[in-house]
């Protein structure tokens, strides 16, 4: 065993986030579904107009962001946040309540593995 | 940019309304990314976090000397399991110094497949406590590996201690069919747990 470790102590801020290390909100799951919104792309910075470029395709989870563009998911959710609140992302589908995922969700999940079969 | 770009398939199609997550977990070399490559429809892809050697996370790709952090890859794919509904699945290290990791993949999780390997099953456990220490429901597949002993399932189930409800299934995870049968073992226990519950 470990000993137990600060939460936050050594996380230090990146600098294409502009300073931040945390998202302003937290409404990312690693699967969250974002696509490109309808206001223009002016006066981003250059990672945000990365982001801005492979989202316009459409709609990828917040780890393809992260992952075709080869940040770590931690700054990739902060740049998010940001294009979020500005308008130029929004989130296409609702993750599954973590807690509680619904019976009928999980029949979906099951019906679309057993079609693959 | 890489050649994935290229391809059409990059996003997700746009009818999609809900994605979930499953997690398979396991140990070093058990083939988690082989079970991912599989199955995903995309060419699986790799998500990379710094932690410190402590465990804590970092995200300063800027000043930290190197001694003292260590990069963490996740490989997940994707696969589309109908008009309105995607599935994401990542493979997790599942070693307790990764445990920071586990905050997010975690979060919103249906379950977990751990893998497990005949050959050093003890090498499971700290997978499956992880799994539990979150309440994250879970169910067994042992990788067939050519050279790996076969074992009567109750001695298994012994040795891994697990509770009567827990399935454990033999895949293989190169194998598309046995590694979607292995899947489809998990999420039949979720859902018999919510209806037991």
């Amino acid at each position: 065993m470990s000993p137990p470790r600060p939460e936050r102590a050594l996380v230090r801020p990146h600098v294409v986030t502009g300073g931040r290390a945390h998202p302003t909100r937290n409404i990312f799951d690693l699967v969250t579904l974002v696509i490109a919104g309808r206001t223009q792309p002016i006066g981003l910075s250059p990672e945000k107009r990365r982001v801005m470029e492979l989202c316009q395709g459409g709609a990828l989870a917040v780890a393809e962001v992260a992952a075709h563009l080869a940040l770590p998911v931690s700054v990739t959710k902060v740049l998010l946040s940001d294009l979020v609140d500005s308008g130029h992302i929004v989130t296409r589908a609702a993750v599954a309540e973590p807690e509680q995922p619904d019976d009928h969700l999980l029949r979906e999940v099951l019906d679309g593995l057993r079609a693959r079969l | 940019m890489g050649s994935a770009l290229v391809s059409d398939q990059r996003y997700v199609r746009e009818t999609v309304r809900t994605s979930v997550k499953l997690l398979i977990v396991g140990h070093f070399a058990v083939g988690k990314t082989t079970l991912v490559g599989t199955l995903s429809e995309i060419r699986p892809l790799r998500t990379e976090e710094r932690m410190t050697q402590a465990g804590a996370l970092v995200d300063d790709l800027a000043g930290v000397p190197a001694k003292t952090t260590t990069t963490v890859a996740m490989d997940f794919g994707r696969v589309t399991l109908s008009d309105e509904l995607v599935l994401y699945l990542f493979g997790a290290p599942g070693q307790h110094r990764f445990t920071p990791l586990w905050r997010d993949l975690a979060q919103g999780a249906l379950g977990a497949l751990v893998l497990a390997d005949t050959r050093r099953l003890e090498q499971s456990f700290d997978a499956m406590a992880l799994l539990e220490e979150r309440g994250l429901p879970y169910a067994v597949a042992i990788n067939r590996f050519d050279d790996a002993p076969a074992f009567p399932e109750e001695e298994l189930r012994e040795a891994l201690d697990l509770l009567p409800a827990t399935p454990l299934v033999y895949c293989d995870a190169r194998d598309r069919t046995s590694s979607t049968r292995a899947l489809i073992a998990l999420v039949e226990h979720l859902i018999d747990r919510k209806e037991s519950a």
